[in-house]
Order: structure tokens, then C-alpha cells, then sequence
């Protein structure tokens, strides 16, 4: 955690008088530090100017300048702005030594880009895909590398607008499949890597001392990506002593939906449907966190009109709600409690949705935000609904939840103690929302670094402090007493007056630079870093997601505790598929 | 219930109705699979949420029988496609479809399932899970809403009611050969494919040779 005695940011460059230089491109901000020294920076970084929260980890392919840019964003977890920092090395060899050792949570961002960018980070533990499978071809985000549909760099494509013609992508394509191969690929001639690899390593050492009758051998269980409680196409691997988990490995990359890729060939618009599919049950945060990034690149041009301002905030406010009573309903299924409680959750979700439904056209998906605004106003009458709601309803059936569940017996003997993670560890592995909050670190974006109005309402960040399967599941009962109060506070004060700045367009241009917009999404710190070529399309698009980047603290969770809670901790993790793969 | 499961044309005394019906094996056995298709439990991507609305109380999937959602394909008889198709994931799909048993349903849930939907381009995306399995309803929506999804299985319903013993795939002489799965190579490989590789080695050895 953070102490009093650090140094002042604008000493970065006199602590380092080599090795590390501003950025001084047009609408970049941040360090540049030379790949060898970046292990040195980070730590000092972390232990010296107290910014010891690495929130997002990621690639970007500079192709026209052969480069291969990798982009830090840090913060102090006692709130504030960003400190940006990047590594640039030749993109033909390119190799960074990796940050494992100096923030945990670095873990599986940097497989990722590996995986998708091809940086090698050298030093790191466990170099290996993540979202694609061991054995395929490339490194699908690099800009030279062309998907078996590849029609054109940037969307519309000439052939569909203006030029109408439309077809099917299969019937282009030699398999008509999406699948592209290696010249002269014959698969008979060729072995699969399989799975044995994988599972051998993860199969212990034998504890016994020499002894062999004393052995006990460790036994690997496979769940998943079929399993009826893993949330989805997401697998775990554990290997067990008896019941007890001593290692545990996730493995994800089941529903990778290639957003990053399909989104750098899309206009900026075009993008915002995508991002309503990342966390699909909370659609209208994730909406939030693009435009917010957008806007910080477009400046002045997209003021956001007061009432719009407001409107963000109900709706982001609604949507947290859906997504806890969602995640109670089914940590309780995980639980056991098969079903019945999440028949309660949903009843909720359901009023909320309609209201969803009447504003935006959709109940899941709703396309909501726009660039300096709001798509649509209300409709009549829902204004009147949502008070319903927020000033009736909602506070007793959520006291109603509280009543059935928070003292139930099996509820405590299950969850209490389970799945520690201590707010030091909490930190170092980038845990993010409730997870981070349950571990005692009262850190909030909306409070830590406030974005839209949320600095006008009265609302605690809630925290608790034993971290365990309990408290997270407590945090999230907090939050959504804490997202009525706001709720309550938003409606009360809902001006009228314009929804969206200046004239709604089809395309937009924004300006060169990069920017980091982040919101306090349901399940924690969701991010977008985009960088802007000034075309109208994002040069690079990428989602720093809370689902994902919480996993990395799970294997660490599970040591020690036996199998049967290995499905409540990561349902008390509470991961949306779409995000976490993305 | 005889009302509905008695054939034409035979008469049935008012004080026999409801207890007796006359009326044909095929008949009985479909009245019997329509009302207790039992869906697998497996959900992929944002339609599975949908999926789960529609089992909730509100739209209640319990009115056809259908609120039996098994988690093991060995005791599940429809398999619901909820979600976008990976390459990462088809072949535990058609693994899981292969252990069903017989008689055995699919429906494709929303555009992804029907054809790759929004992440269609994507390099990791099948473009519909008809590629590799046969299936028997499409429901179209991203996400479909769950009044489309009830209107799709009730269209499962009226296709299983107009089948018969005689004629269905699974009761013919020869076995049902399993799909194959497909492997995870340098790109998604479909073993019904070899030979197509083939040819397209030979082509290409062609233009070599021309080249030269
Ligand atoms: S059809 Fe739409 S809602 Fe359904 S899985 Fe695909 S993207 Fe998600």
C-alpha cells in the first residue's frame, strides 16, 4: 500500500536520467522506457512513487514504423490519474522482458499478447496462449495478418457500400469455411499438439520423500468447458491431493470472439453494438467505457449535454444492479440452491430490462451510448416506472434477498473463509470490483478517478475486509443498496434539455493520439485503450477487461481449498464469458 | 388428452373419453417425445442468457416440458446452440452432440449459431454450427427474444409431430455413423475434408510445374 514518503511524479525523468524519455508524439502522453530497463522503472514505479496498481498490459503494432509497442497504464491504488509507460521494440524480434515478478496481474495480459501480437516477454513463468490453441497458425493481431474472410483493411467495405453487392463471405472462400491454412498444408502429414503436454505439467510432484509405498499421487480433474457451473465455455484444470486443490489452471479462449480484430476494421460507430456483446449482461457499462475513451480523443467536439450526463449514469447505475442480483443468483446456484433464488434474481432483472427494453429497443443488447450522448430520450411513461422502481420496489425485494440469504446457514458455512485473498495480493494480481473491494481496498473508479457527474452523489464505495467468498458476495449486496441511493439521488435531479451534442453521425474522424477511458463496470475497472490514427477507423482497439484479468488471482484463490469451492470462488469471481474472452 | 391423440374417424363412447383412445404408434410416440423434450444444459456465449430468462418465471419453458435442462448430452434429447461457435469449442460440440442419444434435436439460437452472426468475420468463429451438425430449427434474433425462442421450440414441437418411425434417420437398418470431430491444427481442420486437401495439393503442385 501506498506510504507518505514517495516522490513526486515529475521526478520519473530525474530518477532515471537514462533509459526512459517522455513521449513526445502528438496526443500521446506517458514514458517511453528502454526495454532493459523496464524491469528496473516498474519497481521503482511500484515501490517508490506508490503506483502500485497495474491495470492494463497491452500490444500495439506501429506496422508502417516496424514497431511493436507495449503500453502500460498504472495507478496508485489510493486513486488518481494514470501513469502511462511504453516499451518499444523492433516488431520482427520483438521481445520485452515481462513484468510478472514486479505486478502478478501482468500474468495473463502479457500471454495474451503474446498470443495475439507475437511480443515475447521474456522471464515470464508460463509463456503459452491464452485465448487461441497451442499450434495455430500466426498471431492474429498483428496488422499483416489477414483472417480467412479478409475482404478489405477498413470497413464499409467498397463492395457493400457504396457498391451493394452483397454475398456470402463462405462462398469466397476455398473450404466454404472460414478457414485459411499454410501453403501446401497437408493434414495427414502432420501431428496435432494435443492436450497430453498440458496435462502433464500441471500433474504435481510426488510429495513423498523417497518412500514408495508413502507417495501419494496427485489426480488431474478437468472441468469444464462444458460444465454446468462454470458460467459458461470456460475450463479449469486441477490437479487434487485427496480433495484438495494444489494447483489449479484456467484455461480460457472458448468464446475468444475476435472483437479486438473485428473492431480496428470497423469505424468508431460500428463499434458500439460490438461492445454491448463483451459483457452481455451489463451492456450498458461497456458502452460507457467506449465513448468515454472516444471522447477523450475527440476533446470539446463531444460535450456531453447535462441531461445525457444523467441518463449514463441511471442507466450504468441499472445495469450494476442487474448484473449482482445476477451474480447472487448464481453463486447460489453454484451453492447448490439450484435454481430458486436465481428465479428471484431474474424477476428483478426483468423490470429492469423492460425499462431497457422502452428506452433503448433491446433488452440485452442495447446500442445505448453515443459519442456526446445518448441515442434516444425516454419514452413516456418510463420515467415514472423507474421511480417505481428505485423509490418502491427495488429496497424491499432487495432487504427480501438479504433476509433469505446473508444469515442462511449452509450460506456461511460454505462462504466464510473461503477464498482468501489479502488486499496486498489483491493489488499485485490487478483484481479489480468486487473482487478487489472484498480484500478490504476501498478502490471505486467512480471515486478514485471520477468520470461523468458521479462527483455529484452521495455514495459509499462499499468494502469489506475478510476477502473471502462471503464478503464478495456481501460487497455486491452493498452495491446495489449503494447504485439505489444513486439512482435515487439521479432521478430526483434528471434535467431536461438536449440528449446528445451536435448532430448525430454515421462516421466520425478523431484525432490522432491514444487514450485510456475506464470505467467502474459491475465486475470491476473496464478499460478501453484506443489509439487513433486520425482515420475512421481505430488504429488499435483494445479492452482491458475485468472478467479476464480477475482470473489471473483465481488459481491462487483455490490453493489449499478443496475442489467443491473451487466452483463457488470463481462463481464469487463472477466472470461473463464474453468479456473475459472477448 | 385422447381428444388430441385420437386418430379420425374413430368414435370413442362419451363415457370411454379420456380414458381410451384409439390411434397410431406414431402418433402415441410423438404426443409422448413432444412434451418432454429435455434440453442439454449448455450455454455459449450472451443467447444462453436468454436461454436462462426463458427458463425463469416469466416466460416459464416448464409450460412444454421442457424445464429439464441436463447438463450431461446422455440425458438430454434437444441440443440448444445458445451462442457464438468458436473453432476452440466446436469440436467439444460435436463431441457432445455425438454422445446424445437418439432421437436427438438441434436448434441454432440466434445469429451466431445460425451463421456467425455479428463476430462472423472473426478468425476464431465457425460461420454456424450447421457446418458441422444437422440442424432442425433456426431462431433468428441476436439475442432472439424469449417469445422467438418459445416460438422456435414450439416449431420443434410440430416438426416432431409430423415424424415418423418409419422414415426418421436413426431407425434405419444402417447405423448412424458419428460426425467426426474436427481438430484444432494450424486452423480449424474438418476431417470430412481430407479429401478436398488433397485436391488442392495436387492443384497446386500443377501450377508448379507449369510454372517451372
Ligand atoms: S446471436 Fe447475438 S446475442 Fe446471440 S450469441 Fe451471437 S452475438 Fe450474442
Amino acid at each position: 500500500m501506498a506510504d507518505t514518503t514517495l516522490i513526486a511524479e515529475n521526478d520519473i525523468l530525474a530518477r532515471f536520467p537514462e533509459g526512459v524519455s517522455q513521449d513526445e508524439r502528438k496526443g500521446y502522453q506517458g514514458y517511453i522506457v528502454a526495454a532493459d530497463r523496464l524491469v528496473e522503472f516498474a519497481t521503482a514505479l511500484r515501490d517508490e512513487f506508490g503506483y502500485d496498481y497495474l491495470s492494463s498490459v497491452t500490444g500495439v503494432d506501429y506496422l508502417p514504423e516496424g514497431k511493436m509497442e507495449v503500453v502500460y497504464h498504472a495507478y496508485k491504488s489510493t486513486g488518481g490519474g494514470a501513469l502511462v509507460f511504453k516499451v518499444q521494440v523492433p516488431r520482427e524480434d520483438a521481445v520485452v522482458p515481462s513484468l510478472v515478478g514486479v505486478y502478478k496481474g501482468a500474468d495473463f495480459q502479457e500471454r495474451e499478447a503474446w498470443d495475439l501480437l507475437g511480443i515475447r516477454f521474456e522471464g515470464h513463468p508460463n509463456l503459452k496462449r491464452i485465448l487461441m490453441w497451442e499450434g495455430f497458425a500466426g498471431h492474429p493481431l498483428r496488422k499483416d495478418w489477414k483472417e480467412a474472410y479478409f475482404e478489405e483493411e477498413k470497413k464499409p467495405f467498397d463492395s457493400r457500400w457504396p457498391g451493394g453487392d452483397v454475398y456470402r463471405a463462405e462462398d469466397k472462400n476455398p473450404f466454404g469455411k472460414n478457414v485459411v491454412y499454410p501453403e501446401k498444408f497437408d493434414p495427414e502429414k502432420w501431428t496435432p499438439v494435443g492436450e497430453e503436454g498440458f496435462y502433464g505439467g500441471l500433474r504435481g510432484f510426488d510429495a513423498g520423500d523417497g518412500d514408495e509405498d508413502l507417495k501419494t499421487e496427485q489426480v488431474v480433474v478437468n472441468l469444464g468447458p462444458q460444465h454446468p457451473s462454470t458460467h459458461g465455455v470456460f475450463r479449469m484444470v486441477v490437479s487434487l491431493e485427496g480433495e484438495t486443490v494444489v494447483r489449479l489452471e484456467p484455461v480460457m479462449g472458448y468464446l475468444h470472439r475476435n472483437h479486438e480484430k473485428i473492431g480496428e476494421r470497423n469505424t468508431y460507430l460500428m463499434n458500439i453494438p460490438f461492445t454491448d456483446r463483451l459483457d452481455y449482461l451489463a451492456s450498458m457499462s461497456n458502452n460507457w467505457g467506449y465513448v468515454q475513451a472516444v471522447e477523450k480523443l475527440l476533446g470539446d467536439k463531444a460535450k456531453v449535454p447535462e441531461r445525457a450526463e444523467y441518463l449514463r449514469v441511471i442507466m450504468a447505475e441499472f445495469t450494476r444492479i442487474v448484473n449482482h442480483v445476477f451474480a447472487i443468483g448464481t453463486l447460489l446456484n453454484d451453492l447448490g440452491a439450484f435454481f430458486t433464488p436465481m428465479l428471484y434474481a431474474l424477476e428483478e432483472r426483468e423490470l429492469i430490462l423492460d425499462i431497457f427494453e422502452a428506452v433503448a429497443g433491446s433488452r440485452m443488447m442495447c446500442n445505448y451510448f453515443r459519442f456526446g450522448g445518448v441515442a434516444r430520450d425516454l419514452p413516456p411513461g418510463v420515467y415514472e416506472k423507474m421511480r417505481d422502481l428505485v423509490f418502491e420496489r427495488l429496497p424491499r425485494k432487495i432487504d427480501e434477498l438479504d433476509r433469505y440469504l446473508t444469515e442462511n446457514e449452509i450460506v456461511r458455512a460454505r462462504c466464510e473463509g473461503v477464498g482468501v485473498l489479502t488486499p496486498e495480493e489483491a493489488i499485485a494480481y490487478s483484481a479489480a470490483g468486487p473482487v478487489l473491494r472484498a480484500s478490504g481496498v476501498p478502490y471505486d473508479v467512480r471515486r478514485a478517478d471520477p468520470y461523468g457527474i458521479y462527483d455529484r452523489f452521495d455514495f459509499d464505495v462499499a468494502v469489506r475486509y475478510h476477502g473471502d467468498v462471503y464478503d464478495r458476495y456481501l460487497v455486491r449486496l452493498d452495491e446495489i443498496r449503494q447504485s439505489i441511493r444513486i439512482l435515487q439521488q439521479a432521478l430526483d435531479d434528471l434535467p431536461e434539455g438536449e440528449i446528445i451534442s451536435g448532430k448525430p453521425k454515421y462516421s466520425i474522424r478523431v484525432p490522432a493520439g491514444e487514450a485510456y477511458g475506464r470505467v467502474e463496470g459491475p465486475k470491476g475497472e473496464l478499460g478501453f485503450y484506443i489509439v487513433s490514427d486520425g482515420s475512421a477507423n481505430p488504429w488499435r482497439y483494445h479492452v482491458r477487461a475485468p472478467s479476464f484479468i480477475n482470473l489471473t488471482a483465481l488459481g491462487k484463490m483455490c490453493e489449499g481449498d478443496k475442489v467443491a469451492d473451487a466452483i463457488i470462488i470463481l462463481g464469487s469471481i463472477d466472470i461473463v464469458l464474453g468479456e473475459t474472452d472477448r | 388428452m385422447s381428444e388430441e391423440l385420437n386418430a379420425k374417424g374413430y368414435e370413442i363412447p362419451p363415457e370411454m373419453r379420456n380414458m381410451v383412445a384409439v390411434t397410431t404408434l406414431d402418433k402415441l410416440y410423438n404426443w409422448g417425445r413432444r412434451y418432454s423434450a429435455w434440453p442439454m444444459m449448455f450455454g455459449l456465449a450472451c443467447c444462453a442468457i436468454e436461454m436462462i430468462a426463458t427458463a425463469a418465471s416469466r416466460f416459464d419453458l416448464s409450460r412444454f416440458g421442457m424445464e429439464i435442462m441436463r447438463p450431461s448430452p446422455r440425458q438430454a434429447d434437444v441440443m440448444l446452440v445458445s451462442g457464438t461457435v468458436t473453432k476452440k469449442m466446436v469440436p467439444q460440440i460435436v463431441r457432445l452432440y455425438n454422445q446424445m442419444p437418439e432421437p436427438k434435436y438441434v436448434i441454432a439460437m440466434g445469429a451466431c449459431a445460425s451463421g456467425g452472426g455479428p463476430f462472423k468475420e472473426g478468425y476464431n468463429v465457425v460461420s454456424g454450427i450447421d457446418k458441422f451438425l444437422p440442424v432442425d430449427v433456426y431462431i433468428p434474433g441476436c439475442p432472439p427474444t424469449p417469445q422467438a425462442l418459445l416460438y422456435g421450440l414450439m416449431k420443434l414441437q410440430e416438426m416432431m409431430e409430423k415424424q415418423s418411425i418409419k422414415t426418421v434417420r436413426w431407425y434405419q437398418k444402417e447405423d448412424l455413423p458419428a460426425i467426426p470431430v474436427p481438430i484444432l491444427g494450424p486452423d480449424l481442420i474438418d476431417p470430412r475434408d481430407f479429401p478436398e486437401f488433397q485436391v488442392k495439393l495436387a492443384q497446386a503442385a500443377d501450377q508448379a510445374q507449369v510454372e517451372e
